[in-house]
């Protein structure tokens, strides 16, 4: 049987659909028995939702100068290349 | 990207072709930035190593052979450059010394074995966190800010995988290509950079 301890280092593993048919049962049953795992197993999928909110915010447009800086080192790329 | 799209793109950068560079600096550029952030020290650095990867990229596509696609091969660019500048700036510590195992912390439980009773069941066990409500989308704005706060601290190997798997949502196999890692590696450390985000959320949000 499956303890709280061990099923807390295997969520990943059950998230990223790596377990095989034997354990993913074993996992979903203690699961289904004990609130306190369901709600470790559902504050890890709400720390990846976090996550991948971080990465909404984050992805600003790049800044004027950056991109006049980039396309300067281009062109100067091009006509060494010639 | 299909392979047949990587090939058209990267014959149309060695011709000069200024839109394609201009079309895909702007594609990769937050990405980019936000990888590179893992590694060194400020956005200052991340923006000189994602200056110096473009330069790289010019410089180099005369021998992309398309083994790996373009998106691979750009980040292992990246990530080489932005590894060396983490070394220098002793952010991260070098991948030969054996210190870089104990940093990512891959030894050892994720939660406090203190948490559980001797037989493994929860003794101090995780609150139930609210659904969504006016109130937690207050808060979950807050939890977002303390978030990035907490990636910037977790040890670069963690903060590197969590980063492209859950904020720029990419497969374990492109992460795996990128940092040339194998997937079972990839998904221990994975694991890690979650568990230690989670354990930083349940304390501000019973402490705030």
């Amino acid at each position: 049987m499956l303890t709280c301890q061990q099923l807390a280092e295997v969520v990943t593993d059950y998230l990223e659909g790596k377990m095989n048919f034997a354990d993913r049962m074993m996992f979903q049953l203690h699961v289904g028995m004990c609130k306190h795992c369901r709600a470790y197993l559902n504050q890890m999928k709400q720390t990846v939702e976090l996550v991948a909110a971080t990465g909404k915010i984050e992805a600003e447009p790049m800044p004027d100068d950056v991109q006049a800086e980039l396309m300067h080192r281009f062109r100067n790329w091009k006509t060494n290349k010639q | 990207m299909a392979p047949s799209d990587d090939q058209a793109l990267v014959t149309a950068l060695r011709n000069g072709d200024e839109a394609t560079f201009a079309a895909l600096v702007t594609r990769y550029h937050a990405s980019l930035r936000r990888v590179a952030r893992t590694f060194v020290s400020s956005d200052a650095s991340a923006d000189e190593v994602v200056q110096d990867t473009w330069a790289a990229v010019l410089h180099g596509i005369g021998e992309f052979e398309g083994r790996a696609s373009f998106k691979t091969w750009l980040f292992r660019i990246l990530v080489n450059r932005a590894k060396t500048r983490g070394v220098r700036e002793a952010r991260i510590v070098p991948e030969s010394s054996l210190a870089s195992d104990d940093d990512a912390g891959t030894d050892g439980p994720t939660v406090d074995p203190a948490r559980f009773t001797s037989k493994g069941h929860w003794a101090s066990p995780p609150q139930r966190w609210e659904a969504m409500t006016p109130e937690s989308l207050l808060l979950r704005d807050e939890l977002v800010v303390q978030l990035q706060t907490a990636i910037a601290q977790l040890p670069a190997r963690l903060a590197s995988i969590v980063v492209m798997r859950d904020a720029l949502g990419w497969s374990s196999e492109e992460v795996c290509n990128v940092l040339e890692i194998a997937e079972t590696h990839q998904r221990v450390l994975l694991h890690r950079a979650r568990a230690r985000l989670r354990a930083m959320l349940e304390t501000y949000k019973n402490h705030g």
